[in-house]
Parts: structure tokens; C-alpha cells; sequence
């Protein structure tokens, strides 16, 4: 895709909504367009992060090592949402495995690329950070209510049942 | 101390006494969740109606009562449904029943879901776990009259895969115009191809017009409150949220006090309340 259409295409996506054109222009430089087939493992936990995504169409699913309980898929991440944060913090290592549940249309972004383009243009770096900070901030309330386990027998608890 | 006029009295007495029923069939719907149905042909003679979001109250033999919702269709009165998650005693002794079994019913109480309000907006439906079963007569009633209302987006939250409850339903709906089901669970295997995660995650995928929704939602009290706020995050007001509340009852008739959540009684004032009447109490413990 060319550049512009790139921009262009990039511009859709949620995470990247209303963010100025030179910003935007900043970020394309460093993204390119990828399909995951079914199946395919997108990356390992313990592997370097050299890549976050942002979804366009397809599933994506985290999993982690549960011990005797074998691989324990903890999360999907769907259209128009972003897979990853550990390309920003150091050591900049994978937590978990991900795998495309379905094939996968997603923006790749080459975080040596964007680190070295936060860290000259900090605009640039504190836009990043802040949608960033938006995402980590629902995703932690997300988990919050997942480890909750709301749909559980709660004996005691009122009003639990449903 | 205030007077009952003789004719409240007899009524209420009336609302009070619970009617035969018999049991028609039992469904498992999960491990731990069956749907008891019931013929109401046979009960007392009189024809049986009821709106949905209302509940009965369902005695089972030598054990007790409860209150449980009735999860059937309104415009199929004459076989009456309440899906019900076996958790203690009653709710036992009522998985235990068998095709012909006698049960006391009393009902239908409480208020419903809006449906007139409904009419000409689109309806956004969210619901984890049992709480499918309260909402599955208003989701009848909208597709009875598709074409009253505009897009309808049902979003289910439950526990794994194999907690899911009407599964062949959700696909049907799912296939009808401008409606749209999403299923998400909390664990899944690598079987599950569908989403994992919390209901509310399901909200980026959809999008809602903010002016012409109606949500109406219900399910464990935390899981309302969070998506209460994300529905409130994408521009709805309160005014166009409505929540099923639960609490435990006795008199079903705002007698007891039993289901008393601040100044409202659930049993009278719910279970289906608007949200401004009843946000400020969400999560409160010990009310
Ligand atoms: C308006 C309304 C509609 C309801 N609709 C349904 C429904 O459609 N299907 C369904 O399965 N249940 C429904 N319930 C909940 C149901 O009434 C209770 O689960 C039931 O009364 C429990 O009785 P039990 O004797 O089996 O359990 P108990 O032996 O009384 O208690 C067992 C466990 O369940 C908990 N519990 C008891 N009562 C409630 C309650 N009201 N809510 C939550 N936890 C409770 C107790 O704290 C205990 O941990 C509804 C409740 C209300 C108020
Ligand atoms: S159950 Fe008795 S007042 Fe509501």
C-alpha cells in the first residue's frame, strides 16, 4: 500500500482516531500492513516485542502457560483494538503467546522504529503514551472484573446469582 | 396503626396464595442450570398473562420459595418458562422435579422491561450469565415486531463455553435483520474460538447511537455496574438504561420488607428500575 493509503487506512482505526495528520504521517513511517492466516502464532511469550498491532478484522487469542492445566487462552482482541504494550516498556519482552483464531488483518508497528521516533519527538512519544495509557487503563479494569469471577457461585454474597 | 380496607385485604390474601402448576418438562441447560417448563392451561382456570422482566414466585413442596423470572415467551402464554441456577435448597428441590410434578406458583409481580418505550429506537441488550433469562421475553417481544424498532445488539457475557444458556436461540437471533449477537466468556480453551474476556469488552465492537439507544441489562450486580459506566462512556444517558436488581424475597407484594434496597422494595418497585432510581445504590453492600 502506498503511503498515503496507508495514512489514510491507519487514520480509521480507533486507537488511532483524531490524531493530527503529522503525527499520524510520524507513525505510518514505521507500519505496514500484515494477514496472520487461522492457526498462525503471531509471537511467544519470553520473545523480543519487535512489533505492536492494531486489528482491522480476525481474532486474536493471548494465551499463557497454566502449569498441568496445560495453555490457558485468557483473552481475545478483535477489530479495532491494539495487541501489545511490551515494545514500550523495557525489557521489552512478550508475556504471553498469541495465535490468530481467525485470519487476521492487522497494521504491524516496528517498535524499534516507533521507540527511536518517541524518543526524538516527544510529542510524538507523549501522544503515543497517552493513548497507550488509555488502552492499559480499560484492559486493568477489564482483568479486575475478570478476576472477579462474577458468574460463579458466590455463597454468602447477595444479589450473585445471576 | 393504618387500616387495610377489606377489599386490599382479599387481594392481597389473593396475591398471596400461590396456585397449582404442573411441571411439563425439564431442560438442562447447563451443569447447573435447567429451565423448568410449565403448563399454565391448568392453572386456575383463568387464562395467564405476564410482561417481560416480571417474575413468579415458585414453591417448591415441603422445601420453600422463590422468586425466580420467567424466561418464556409473553405472546406464548400457555407454557410458562423460568431458567433457574440451582444454588441452594429450593432451587435444588426444584432441579429434583419430574415431568408431572405439582409446584405452587404465585405472580406474575414486578415491572417490566419497556418495550413501548422501545418502539422506534435501537436496543442495546447486555446480560452475563442466568441474567439471559430475565431478558429473553422482551428479546421474543422485540422480534415478534422487528420492524418497530431499529438495530438490536445483544451482548452475552458467561463463564466458560459450556456456561452458556440457549445457545440455539443466540445463533437464530443472531441470523435475523439488523440484529446482532456477540458472545464473549470469561476462560476459554483453544476449542473456544469465539471472544474471551469481560462482557463490557464487547462494546468496541459495536457502535451505538447515542441519541436512539435503549440498554436494558442484567446480570451479577458488579458486571451492571461496569457496564452501566461503559454504556454512560459511550453517550447514554441514564434515562436510557434500565437494570434487572435482585434481592432476596419473601412476600413478592412490598409487604416484608424482605427485598427492601434503600427507600425502593424490588418485589413492587423492580426488578426492572430505570437507572437514575437506582444507580446510586448499585454496589452498596448491606442494603
Ligand atoms: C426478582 C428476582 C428474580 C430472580 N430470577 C431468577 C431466575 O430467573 N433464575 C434463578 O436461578 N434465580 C433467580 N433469582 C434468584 C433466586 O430467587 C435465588 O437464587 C433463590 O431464591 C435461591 O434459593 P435457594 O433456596 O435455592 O438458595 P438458598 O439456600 O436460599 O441460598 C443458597 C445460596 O444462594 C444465595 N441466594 C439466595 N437467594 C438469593 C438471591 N435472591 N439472589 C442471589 N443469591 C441468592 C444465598 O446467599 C446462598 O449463597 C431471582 C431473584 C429475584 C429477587
Ligand atoms: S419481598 Fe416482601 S416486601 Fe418485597
Amino acid at each position: 500500500m502506498e503511503p498515503q493509503g496507508l495514512t489514510e487506512s491507519l487514520h480509521k482505526h480507533p486507537f488511532l482516531s483524531n490524531m493530527n495528520e503529522e503525527l499520524l504521517k510520524t507513525l505510518t513511517s514505521c507500519a505496514s500492513n500484515i494477514v496472520v492466516p487461522e492457526g498462525a502464532r503471531l509471537f511467544k511469550e519470553g520473545e523480543d516485542a519487535k512489533t505492536f498491532y492494531l486489528i482491522r478484522s480476525g481474532r486474536i487469542a493471548l494465551e499463557l502457560p497454566g502449569g498441568e492445566r496445560g495453555m490457558i487462552r485468557i483473552q481475545t482482541i478483535g477489530p479495532g483494538e491494539v495487541l501489545g504494550w511490551s515494545w514500550l516498556i523495557s525489557p521489552y519482552r512478550w508475556h504471553f503467546d498469541a495465535y490468530a483464531v481467525e485470519q487476521v488483518h492487522a497494521f504491524a508497528i516496528d517498535a524499534t522504529c516507533l521507540r527511536t521516533k518517541c524518543e526524538t519527538d516527544y510529542r510524538f512519544g507523549y501522544e503515543m503514551l497517552r493513548r497507550f495509557s488509555e488502552v492499559l487503563e480499560r484492559r486493568l479494569e477489564a482483568t479486575r472484573l475478570q478476576l472477579l469471577d462474577v458468574y460463579g457461585n458466590a455463597p454468602g454474597e447477595r444479589g450473585e446469582n445471576y | 396503626m393504618t387500616e387495610i380496607a377489606p377489599q386490599t385485604a382479599e387481594l392481597l390474601h389473593r396475591s398471596m396464595v400461590p396456585c397449582l402448576a404442573t411441571v411439563r418438562r425439564i431442560v438442562w441447560e447447563t451443569d447447573d442450570t435447567f429451565t423448568l417448563l410449565i403448563d399454565t392451561a391448568q392453572m386456575n382456570g383463568s387464562p395467564y398473562s405476564f410482561k417481560p422482566g416480571q417474575f413468579n414466585m415458585i414453591y417448591a413442596f415441603g422445601t420453600g420459595e422463590s422468586a425466580i423470572s420467567i424466561s418464556s415467551d409473553p405472546g406464548k402464554p400457555g407454557m410458562l418458562a423460568h431458567t433457574i441456577h440451582r444454588v441452594g435448597s429450593v432451587t435444588s428441590a426444584l432441579s429434583r422435579l419430574k415431568r408431572g410434578s405439582l409446584i405452587g406458583l404465585r405472580g406474575p409481580y414486578g415491572t417490566a422491561w419497556p418495550l413501548e418505550e422501545a418502539a422506534g429506537k435501537d436496543i442495546c441488550i447486555a446480560a452475563g450469565g442466568i441474567g439471559l433469562a430475565p431478558l429473553r421475553p422482551i428479546i421474543y417481544s422485540l422480534i415478534r415486531k422487528r420492524d418497530l424498532y431499529g438495530r438490536i445488539v445483544i451482548l452475552y457475557g458467561a463463564r466458560s463455553p459450556l456456561d452458556l444458556l440457549y445457545r440455539v436461540e443466540l445463533e437464530q437471533w443472531n441470523k435475523l435483520p439488523n440484529t446482532e449477537v456477540i458472545i464473549t466468556v470469561d476462560r476459554g480453551d483453544s476449542t473456544w474460538k469465539g471472544h474471551i474476556g469481560v462482557v463490557t469488552n464487547l462494546f468496541s465492537y459495536i457502535k451505538l447511537d447515542s441519541e436512539s439507544t435503549i440498554a436494558m441489562v442484567c446480570g451479577p450486580e458488579v458486571m451492571m455496574k461496569y457496564t452501566v459506566e461503559e454504556l454512560q462512556r459511550r453517550g447514554l444517558s441514564q434515562d436510557q438504561i434500565y437494570i434487572s436488581m435482585e434481592r432476596n424475597m419473601k412476600c413478592g407484594v412490598g409487604l416484608c420488607g424482605h427485598c427492601q434496597f434503600g427507600p425502593k422494595f424490588i418485589c413492587k418497585d423492580g426488578p426492572v428500575f430505570r437507572l437514575p432510581d437506582v444507580y446510586y445504590l448499585l454496589e452498596k453492600k448491606e442494603l
